[in-house]
């Protein structure tokens, strides 16, 4: 099970609270966590990255253990505490915009 | 008893703004989306309850709603908008070729006849259907594949297709209109186009005369004379009345001629309304004095109409999809401002006052009027 932490807005498109949990199977990488994601809310698709696995959004970042994540390969495998659910992984919107 | 309802997209938000038959007293309701782009919120003319939605944003993207309740509960559709076979490629900024990427949808368009049937205009520009409530959608390619599509070349706010018209006499007969590429019109049902812009001219591009490369901003059509156009162009107020294939200039005694929204009374086919805009590098009023101006000719003689607006201090603009006109009588006209004002008239336009003051930037307002 991984945490998955999600912005303000995605939060509301989903209709979820501000953290939720996902199901992976295999090994949880970037990629495989965001299809998970997607999987379990469809309405996401498209707002995180490009549809059908494509490319991450610009001004969203991916952080896990204090780390960026963002310009990983998308089959980089995630931290172990967020393997093991110690850990959220971070969906964040950057401070941009008005 | 008959009542109006006022579809309002802003820069945070959208929101639904309702009234009876006498437009005295409005519900606000919203924001709906809040924090979110709304650009734009249009009902289905076969079901008014079933209203689409373009929500985007900078960060998330773009989402699709659709509400089968009339703006009282909403689910996001489909949100896929992929360009037909290879994209290619139109003009920069600076000329030099472009992969075509979605951004954003601009324009919703709902079938005249089937609910679930909507049209939507995108960026960069095309135009796109979906006949299943917005759950898929898929290019009308024949547009973008005509032969002028690599010269289109995007205007300062992006290369919008944000006009669509559907013929309301002729159901294989449709217009548009693409910021910067001019005006475009099908008459096989969306298979082939061909650019219809002649008699505009463009001072802004090598070829004034061109057949693409205008900025049209807005055209507007009266249901009872399918053939007869309104273009508000970036500059100049121009005139069709064969369907699209040559145009005249009909500024005749406007303050400026630049400007976005262009609109035409429900019940008079000849009365149109515009709002004058300094110019191309002052988006604001001249004087400061917020002025619709209406003709009763359908072009050339224009007259200011001023009772109920702002005549001193007013720097605000109005958008292109940001003036609508509902069907009752007389005749209710409405436009909202990038200060968050939204304006109504119940008398045609003889006076205005202001539904509500302080929304964010609005840039869409449709009206749906109800039995």
């Amino acid at each position: 099970m991984i945490r998955v932490v999600l912005p303000f807005h995605l939060r509301n498109l989903a209709r979820v609270g501000e953290e939720v949990e996902i199901e992976v199977t295999g090994p949880p990488t970037l990629h495989t966590v965001l299809d998970a994601l997607e999987s379990q809310y469809p309405v996401l698709r498209g707002t995180i990255r490009g549809h059908n696995g494509g490319r991450r959004r610009p001004f969203l970042r991916f952080f896990a253990c204090e780390q960026d994540l963002s310009h990983e390969p998308t089959d980089t495998p995630l931290p172990e505490p967020v393997v093991r659910g110690v850990e959220p992984f971070l969906i964040v919107g950057a401070t941009a915009g008005g | 008893m008959s009542g109006v309802r006022l579809l309002v997209g802003t820069r945070k938000g959208g929101f639904i703004l309702s009234s009876d038959g006498k437009r005295e007293k409005w519900k606000v309701s919203g924001p709906h989306f809040g924090g979110w782009e709304i650009y734009h919120l249009k009902g289905s003319p076969a079901d008014p309850d079933r209203i689409y939605g373009s929500q985007t944003s900078g960060w998330f993207g773009q989402v699709m709603q659709r509400s089968n309740d009339g703006g009282e509960t909403w689910e996001a559709v489909g949100n896929e908008f992929a360009y037909d076979g290879v994209p290619g490629t139109h003009q920069w900024y600076d000329g030099t070729p472009h992969p075509w990427e979605f951004k954003r949808v601009w324009h919703l368009e709902p079938s005249l006849h089937d609910p679930d049937t909507v049209y939507a205009g995108i960026e960069d520009a095309a135009l796109f259907r979906s006949a299943d409530g917005g759950k898929s959608w898929q290019e009308v390619s024949g547009l973008r594949k005509h032969g002028s599509g690599p010269h289109w070349s995007p205007g300062a706010g992006g290369m919008c297709l944000h006009t669509i018209i559907q013929d309301p006499a002729n159901p294989k007969r449709m217009f548009v209109a693409i910021s910067a590429a001019g005006a475009f019109r099908t008459d096989d049902g969306g298979a082939t186009w061909k650019p219809i812009n002649r008699g505009l001219r463009s001072q802004f591009i090598p070829d004034p005369e061109a057949e693409v490369g205008h900025c049209v901003h807005r055209i507007a059509q009266h249901r009872a004379r399918p053939n007869t156009l309104f273009m508000q162009k970036h500059w100049d107020v121009m005139r069709s009345d064969d369907g699209g294939d040559n145009w005249r200039e009909v500024s005749g005694n406007l303050p400026t001629d630049f400007g976005f929204p262009i609109d035409v009374h429900a019940h008079e086919p000849e009365t149109i309304y515009v709002v004058p805009i300094k110019s191309d590098s002052e988006h604001f009023p001249p004087e400061g004095k917020l002025r619709v101006y209406r003709s009763r000719s359908g072009g050339d003689e224009w007259e200011p109409l001023t009772k109920g607006l702002p005549q001193s201090d007013c720097y605000v603009n109005i958008l292109r999809d940001a003036m609508t006109v509902d069907t009752l009588d007389p005749c209710g006209i409405y436009f909202g401002t990038t200060g968050g004002q939204v304006y109504g008239s119940a008398d045609g336009g003889d006076s205005w006052t202001a539904i509500v003051h302080d929304l964010p930037a609005v840039l869409s307002v449709e009206v749906q009027t109800l039995a």
